[in-house]
């Protein structure tokens, strides 16, 4: 069976159906709103961890040290990512072929530099003085940061997929590949996000 | 494809969902054999959220009965030190340890490791997922007209990650060393420092990986179950017409998704202690004389971590339970539930108030007797909701005209639990009555009769009331009757005497009392106790051949609704298959509770309100 879109193509494919029927309700997407509330799952998670840092920090013996100056650079490099990506989604839904894999290869190479610049932050935070298991007050930067690199790691198999499909597919673009690229780039944005509080929170604490 | 629905309709909802449901072109894509075609899909790694629910289900019973048979084993030793265990030799093995006069009995170790398996397995593999995955995953759907959940494939997921979750617990019953032994809560240091105590090594790695499993299944769940109530509710079904079970088992779903990942992270941080060897919960401990390497870590910490789950994970267990109990109590008092919107405000405002009262469990752990007075104000807090709910069932049972059946029978003793149960709640909750009474048989008795045999009970009450919707049979009635009069005589038998022995300052998790002179009067009660115990296991054994007999041979459905009852679920055919409804979705016209309106005894979701109707009830 055959239906028209709200722009006059067709499509053909039961999810692409299920998509645009959403979309005609205005109601959002069961697996959009699905991965909302599972990162709302992973926001309760880091929340539970810079929370233990405050009450652990406020029962003393507690070393004070100012974490890698390599880490803000970093920052960088995953807002950067954030923008090609977004650039990327641009691209796609302009059917840009060429800017949409570069821009997306970019995002993956960035999200890989970001994950080694974190373990150089690691040895830059060690050579400092602070290794693991010299106090909590390194411990916690370490657990902190790595399972928001664990997170990004995730990411970055997801970004991997995607470029994977963006190579093998021909460049069309269907309501289902829209979804899945939007899925993409909202826990892409999410890792990034989430890496701009912790960074802030782990500055304001010191 | 479209023959297939066109049939005449054999009653009247039917009739009224051909003409006025909601028409989402399910028969125009070909999918039911990718859910029935053969025995891997349709039984084993099914997609069809009736059949998950039958999997949690009998899964959780399955654990139920395991976690039960070893409350029994430590419940022996307990109550009758004197008598020889070795008949259990065959089972247990060398956790059982035969003395020079022939007299077998547990080895302390392995005690500790029962009482926490018990309390692990019951708590999160029983409670949580047996209850609120079974009936979140049958009834959602059904109760919001939905053809299945959001997501089927992560629905799978999620059952999987339990059945794994319970398979790796399971392989640490069978270690030299032992399961973990260190309580259910997991406290450091006997938790986090491996060489703690035989359980604390290997035991405790695999309870750690089987509950990170655990906490992975809850999460896949609850984001389905959000998302699914949230974005496939039927036409005309908004929130304030969704039955009561649905409500509970939402405001579940989001308490469990804040909840369970900050265990996660407690879980993480343990994984460093143990693992890597740095010092989160460790502070400078000696062993031998000889100071370990950890300094300057908190087991407080952990504590708060733990019991920020640990609190609305007790109502993670019992709201599901309410939910069930409010629409069997209605459904069988022909009555609608009393103060609808009264109930639904309660179930929010249990749910805000179980994350700001987790200190309560640490008043004697050492936290700031100044913090305990915010944290006994909120928990005392929690009463006003509960007794609006209570008093919403009693005045829903008030002048109704009551069936007394098994399902019905057993949601009218959960109220009965939950009140013996809360009552002893609001003493726990003040701060200084802890002093005498805490980690002593009074707590014990205390949650044991407010969240584990209320939280059977609804189960119980939910399982007799749904089973011709999971096996298009009813379960035999008077068994059912014996079930519960023998559970209710029994669970008051054994727990109302342990608030004596706890507030005597008896304290919990002993192996034994003859050190003790001042306890040795309690040496009867406490025999009294086990036989209790083995009796009202007895019952459920009664439960359990009652269950799987009706699978096969019970009385069959013949119609579409046999409790006269308004929810979807019961619109659907006979035999639900895949999808739940034949044609087209049902259009939902009111709410779920019209009972004896208007001299009608009931009236279905799906009938549309008439103009000559009383607008309020």
């Amino acid at each position: 069976m055959r239906k028209v879109t709200i722009d006059g193509s067709l499509v053909t494919n039961k999810e692409n159906l299920r998509t645009e029927a959403l979309k005609r309700q205005n109601k959002i997407h069961p697996k959009k709103l699905a991965l909302w509330v599972g990162l709302v799952s992973l926001v309760m998670m880091f929340t539970a961890l810079t929370s233990a840092f405050i009450v652990r920090r406020a029962a003393g013996n507690w070393l004070e040290f100012s974490i890698p100056s390599i880490f803000f650079v970093n920052t960088l490099v995953i807002v950067a990512s954030s923008l090609t990506l977004h650039g990327a989604y641009v691209a796609f839904k302009r059917e840009a072929a060429l800017a949409y894999k570069a821009l997306l290869g970019l995002t993956f190479i960035l999200g890989i530099a970001f994950v080694v610049l974190q373990l150089v932050g690691w040895e830059e935070l060690a050579a400092s003085g602070v290794p693991l298991k010299i106090n909590p007050s390194g411990d916690f930067i370490y657990a902190i940061s790595g399972l928001h690199a664990l997170h990004v790691i995730g990411g970055i198999a997801i970004l991997l997929v995607a470029l994977i499909m963006a190579f093998i597919l021909p460049m069309k673009v269907t309501p289902a590949r829209q979804l899945r690229l939007e899925l993409t780039m909202t826990y892409w944005h999410f890792v990034d996000v989430l890496w701009i509080y912790l960074i802030v929170f782990l500055s304001l604490q010191r | 494809m479209a023959s297939a629905i066109i049939t005449a309709p054999v009653s009247r909802s039917e009739g009224l969902i051909q003409e006025l449901g909601y028409d989402d072109h399910f028969h125009d894509h070909h999918h039911g054999d990718k859910y029935q075609s053969n025995f891997v899909s349709h039984y084993i790694f099914s997609m069809d959220h009736k059949m998950i629910a039958k999997q949690f289900l009998i899964t959780g019973m399955m654990w139920a009965i395991i976690g039960g048979l070893m409350s029994l084993v430590f419940r022996m030793q307990l109550g009758f030190p004197e008598e020889s265990l070795a008949w259990l030799q065959p089972v247990l093995g060398k956790w059982i340890a035969i003395n020079g006069d022939g007299i077998g009995s547990l080895v302390p170790d392995f005690y500790y490791a029962l009482v926490t398996m018990h309390g692990t397995i019951l708590v999160f593999f029983v409670l949580t997922a047996g209850l609120s995955g079974t009936f979140s995953n049958l009834l959602i759907p059904l109760m919001i007209g939905a053809r299945d959940m959001a997501s089927p494939l992560l629905n799978m997921l999620s059952y999987w990650f339990f059945f794994i979750s319970g398979m790796v617990m399971f392989s640490s019953l069978f270690l030299s060393t032992g399961p973990f032994a260190g309580g259910w809560v997991a406290y450091p240091p006997l938790s986090a420092l491996p060489q703690a105590m035989d359980g604390s090594g290997a035991g405790m790695t695999l309870w750690t990986i089987s509950l990170v499993l655990f906490v992975v299944s809850v999460l896949l769940g609850g984001i389905n179950y959000i998302t699914t109530v949230l974005n496939l509710r039927t036409k005309g079904m908004s929130m304030w017409r969704l039955p009561l079970p649905i409500w509970a088992f939402f405001v579940t779903a989001i308490i469990g998704l804040l909840s369970f990942p900050v265990l996660t992270s407690a879980f993480f941080l343990m994984m460093l202690d143990r693992g890597v060897g740095t010092s989160f919960y460790l502070s400078d401990i000696y062993i031998g004389g000889a100071a370990l390497d950890h300094v300057g870590g908190s087991p407080i910490l952990y504590q708060h971590l733990f019991w920020f789950l640990g609190h609305p994970e007790v109502y993670i267990i019992i709201l599901p339970a309410m939910g069930i109990v409010s629409e069997v109590l209605s459904v069988n008092a022909r009555k609608p539930i009393f103060g609808y919107k009264a109930m639904v405000f309660s179930i929010l405002a249990i749910a805000f108030l179980s994350f700001i009262v987790w200190a309560h469990h640490m008043f004697m752990s050492g936290v700031n007797p100044f913090i305990s007075n915010f944290f006994v104000i909120f928990t005392l807090i929690i009463a006003v909701p509960s007794a609006v709910k209570v008093f919403n069932w009693i005045a829903t049972l008030y002048g109704g005209n009551i069936r007394f059946n098994p399902a019905s029978l057993f949601a009218i003793g959960f109220v009965s639990m939950f009140i013996s149960g809360g009552l002893t709640g609001i003493w726990l909750g003040n701060s200084t009555l802890d002093i005498q009474l805490h980690d002593t048989y009074f707590v014990v008795a205390h949650f044991h009769i407010v969240m584990g045999v209320a939280a059977f009970f609804g189960m119980y009450a939910g399982v007799y009331h749904w089973f011709p919707k999971m096996y298009g049979r009813f379960m035999n009635e008077t068994l059912g009757k014996f079930h519960f009069w023998g559970t209710i005589i029994g669970a008051y038998a054994v727990f109302w005497p342990m608030h004596y022995i706890g507030m005597a300052g008896v304290p919990r998790r002993y192996y034994k009392f003859d050190a003790f002179a001042t306890f040795g009067h309690f040496d009867g009660l406490n025999k009294f106790i086990t036989i209790a115990a083995i009796i009202t296991f007895g019952f459920q054994l009664l439960f359990v051949i009652n269950f799987f007999y009706s699978i096969w041979k019970g009385r069959k459905l013949t119609t579409q609704n046999p409790y006269n009852a308004n929810t979807l679920e019961w619109t659907t055919p006979v035999d639900v298959g895949h999808g739940n409804w034949p044609g087209k979705l049902p259009s939902v016209q009111r709410w779920a509770y019209d009972y004896g309106k208007d001299g009608r005894e009931f009236i279905s979701q799906v009938e549309p309100v008439g103009e000559d109707e009383s607008p309020v009830h």
